[in-house]
């Protein structure tokens, strides 16, 4: 009996709490309206987008946001002032600590101007100053001083968490290079082999195989795009198969059923040939005797469902468990990133599921939706 | 049960097995040598033709047109005219860019294309609006078919074709539904083909006699002959509605991503308006034969079942009995097809948008995939399935008309300025659509209520498309041009994708 298995997500709950939190609530309602932007960096649009949410947190009648040197973003009243945010930020970027402005640099003379007086806190990630936040009013108190103080500190958190999220996709990004530059060693060896075994008793065999090898590694190394048709990548999975079957004759048995509806799906590159390859790694390698592998891809009206089964030694669930978690050191090679690609391109809910129990083979589904806002091939 | 029935009943079985059979037919592919297929295996655009012919040609087309020909005359060509012309315009304005859109549904690409979840939703709703207007004469089409075929009650066929769809999409059992839909269009023509040529046969060895009333054939045979101005403007309307409609048919947009890229896309349209265009020829034809032989169908209001009658009425015996049912199978082939591809498109926008997003009674989870697109497909079916019993006798082809007019006053304003205009904007869609909808629906509320308006109102309200689209479309333009500044960032972009022939690119 297989396991089926995924990597877990929790559900948020809807509890709502009781009315004595409300004002707690509204403060963090408007600090979460303001977080997707900040999540994103800081920039002039990021800036744009939040620096309303930031004015209402810290009630002042101007708020601007600034890189190291310049304004990127100006709520409230009395934008004329915009231009001196830069020599604001200035002193703060050097002591890297929340101070007054210079309140000579914002006389002016225009009526009712509130912008008389600014605290400036510096916007700090990696302990690394990267812009201000300038809280403008008539008269600076302790308290806005202390709430602009605070809320930099939140919007530095934010800023890096953006930070991080931007390191993850770049690791990402180099997984998959990595994944395109790794052409398993032992798998370039083998078919070289087996192509060569072929030379003298089957030369157009033989050459037929060795473009195949070329075509299969041109598709493996390719520099561009994210994103490929499920065609193009059946194909590739198609001259893979070819040539093991090279090595191992009429030991590898492949079944492939695929609805004709389905190939011109948008898939991120590479995301069925590394499940082949466990497949075959596991089917054939560690079994004894013939090995059957089945890849079908489904219609599902808005979705596709591709399915990649082999009936070979199957695989211990806590360990698959682990892989999927992103654990490097077990020799699923491509399942954790695979799985993680997918939930990156459409979402949690569109995660790998894998059903496998020692000794009774090893079931990989992919579900890919037709249409994802962003993805094409 | 009579004798006689039997043929229709056997006719009826048949189609709905060979139809399960072979959705249901898994094409198994077991190679252990060296020749592989995936690359020969996309759906060339031959076959994916006839798979929207057989799923376009509804009931209406079947049964529906035939009779309007046989009743109120010329005019009422320019059904079949605009229902195939649809695919030109189709083809020379969405075909190719729609599918690089890389859109499944409509939803879909007003989503790709603006950006906003709030222009999915309103396309959502209409997508489910006008599939429920189209399925609603498939039912009653069904309906009347088994009345007429085997004498049964007008609920049993509608009943039959619900069941037999929701068992169909929901169970996901139609694998292979692209050689299913193709399988349908060649049997649709073969259906009335073949009785025609009979009945051709039949009339020229009578001597090719001409229609029993003379007096009104000339009337009859000559377009605008009756109805002057109002006549004029409800021909137009009727032309507007199937010229612009055709693209946003949600079930014709859905077998557009079945072509592997733009170009096979177009080709596909191509092929579809030769296989359109050979189908449309019959009708007109059983029409004619119809004032011949048939005349007494329409003065009993029966010219809806005229083309199951007309083989009967031809050849008494044996021979017009098994005819008859030939047709009566084309014509239950119709409302299968259309229905199914129509359901499969509404319960997909409400597996995704709606049935979804429901929490289970008492849990937290919610549904999700196959689970909500089953659902999905019961409400889909069921609704106009119900109101299809509860208000008979809306007019076959009358209510595909309305459908076409409701597709062309919203998704057409959508679909031609969203590929070809850069200034769209999701504030201007989403009004556009609202000003086209709530137009073309108020005017569909009002033909179907029982209090019927009578001089112009009645006809700018009976026949809408041609005050609906361009409403729509300078009510999209207008609000897009008034929010300027929401035309979204990667419109350049998106549109440079959308023309760029797949040759030229990397």
């Amino acid at each position: 009996m297989r396991t089926r298995i995924r990597h877990g997500v929790p559900r948020r709950g809807t509890d709502l709490g009781s009315e004595a939190d409300r004002a707690t609530f509204r403060t963090l309602h408007t600090a979460s309206l303001a977080s997707p932007a900040l999540r994103e960096g800081l920039t002039v649009a990021s800036a744009g987008r939040s620096i309303k949410h930031l004015r209402a947190l810290l009630g002042a009648p101007a708020v601007a946001l600034t890189d190291t040197s310049a304004a990127l973003g100006w709520d409230g009243e009395g934008e004329h002032h915009a231009g001196v945010c830069g020599a604001l930020a200035e002193p703060v970027v050097r002591h890297g600590t929340t101070r007054r402005g210079e309140a000579a640099l914002l006389s002016c003379d225009v009526l009712a101007c509130p912008v008389d007086e600014v605290v400036v806190a510096p916007l700090v990630v990696d302990e690394r100053v990267v812009g201000t936040l300038q809280a403008f009013t008539t008269r600076t108190t302790a308290g806005l001083a202390r709430a602009t103080d605070e809320v930099a500190r939140w919007v530095s958190g934010q800023l890096e968490l953006a930070e991080l999220d931007a390191s993850r996709r770049r690791l990402m990004e180099a997984e998959v290079r990595a994944m395109r530059a790794q052409i398993s060693p032992h798998f370039i060896y083998n078919s070289l082999g087996a192509i060569a075994s072929f030379v003298r008793t089957d030369p157009d065999r033989a050459r037929e195989l060795l473009l195949e090898f070329a075509d299969f590694t041109r598709y493996s190394f390719r520099r561009h795009g994210d994103f490929t048709t499920l065609a193009e990548e059946l194909r590739s999975v198609e001259r893979y198969l070819l040539l093991e079957q090279a090595r191992f004759g009429d030991r590898l048995q492949v079944t492939l059923n695929v609805a004709p509806e389905v190939l011109g799906v948008a898939v991120p590159f590479l995301c069925v040939q590394p499940l082949v390859e466990n497949a075959v790694r596991h089917g054939l390698e560690a079994a004894e005797g013939v090995g059957h592998i089945r890849i079908v891809a489904h219609d599902r009206g808005t979705e596709a469902l591709i399915e990649v089964e082999d009936d070979g030694v199957g695989e211990d669930p806590e360990r698959v468990r682990r892989a999927l978690a992103g654990d490097a050191d077990l020799d699923s090679v491509g399942l954790g990133n695979v799985d993680a690609r997918l939930r990156t391109t459409f979402g949690d809910d569109f995660g790998l599921v894998v059903e496998t129990a020692p000794g009774a083979g090893t079931r990989v589904l992919v579900r890919v939706p037709k249409f994802a806002p962003g993805v094409s091939a | 049960m009579s004798l006689d029935v039997v043929p229709g009943v056997v006719a009826v079985v048949l189609v709905t097995a060979v139809t399960l059979a072979i959705g249901t037919y898994r094409q198994r592919f077991s190679r252990t040598t060296s020749d592989f297929f995936v690359a020969s295996r996309t759906v060339r655009p031959g076959l994916n033709a006839s798979a929207i012919g057989g799923e376009y040609l509804s009931g209406a087309s079947f049964l529906g047109i035939a009779g309007l020909l046989l009743v109120f005359g010329a005019d009422m060509l320019w059904y079949p005219v605009g229902f195939t012309a649809g695919y030109l315009v189709l083809l020379v304005l969405v075909a190719a860019p729609l599918r690089r859109s890389g859109a499944y549904t409509l939803p879909d690409f007003a989503e790709a294309r603006l950006g906003s979840r709030g222009v999915r939703a309103a396309c959502s709703v209409l997508v489910v609006a006008v599939g429920w207007l189209y399925l609603l004469p498939q039912f009653e089409g069904a309906g009347l078919t088994l009345a007429a075929a085997v004498g049964a009650p007008r609920w049993v066929g509608a009943v039959v074709v619900g069941v037999v769809v929701v068992v169909g999409v929901g169970s996901g059992g139609m694998r292979a539904i692209t050689f299913v839909q193709a399988f349908q269009y060649w049997l649709k023509l073969t259906a009335l083909l073949v009785p025609l040529a009979v009945l051709i046969v039949v009339w020229v060895g009578e001597g090719a006699p001409g229609p029993v009333a003379a007096t009104d054939t000339a009337q009859w045979s000559l377009p605008l002959a009756a109805g002057g101005g109002a006549g004029l403007y409800a021909t137009y309307s009727l032309i507007v509605a199937t010229f612009l409609g055709t693209m946003g048919l949600p079930h014709v947009a859905v077998r557009f991503y079945t072509n592997p890229d733009g170009g096979a896309a177009r080709r596909t349209t191509l092929v579809v308006l030769v296989l359109l265009g050979v189908f449309y020829l019959l009708p007109p034809a059983y029409a004619f034969l119809g004032r011949v032989y048939g005349e007494s169908l329409a003065a009993a209001g029966r010219s809806d079942v005229m083309v199951l009658e007309l083989p009967r009425l031809v050849l008494p015996g044996v021979g017009g009995e098994l005819l008859t049912a030939l047709v009566t199978a084309g014509a239950f082939a119709a409302f299968l097809s259309t229905s199914s591809g129509l359901a499969v498109a509404v319960a997909g926008v409400l597996g995704q948008d709606v049935t979804g997003r429901l929490p289970l009674l008492g849990s937290r989870t919610r549904l999700d995939g196959v689970p909500a697109f089953r659902l999905g497909a019961v409400i889909a079916v069921t609704v106009p399935l119900g109101v299809s019993l509860l208000v008979p006798d809306l007019g076959v082809a009358r209510s595909v008309g309305l459908a076409f007019a409701m597709a062309a006053s919203t998704f057409c304003p959508l679909l031609v300025l969203g590929i070809w205009w850069r200034g769209l904007t999701a504030p201007g869609a989403v009004a556009g659509l609202v000003a086209g909808g709530l137009g073309c629906g108020g005017a569909i509320v009002t033909t179907f209520s029982p209090a019927r308006l009578s001089g112009w109102a009645g006809v700018l309200l009976e026949q809408p498309a041609a005050w609906s689209v361009p409403l729509a479309v300078v009510v999209m333009v207008g609000v897009s041009l008034a929010t300027r500044d929401r035309v979204p960032p990667h419109a350049g972009r998106f549109l440079a994708r959308l023309h760029t022939p797949e040759s030229v690119r990397t």
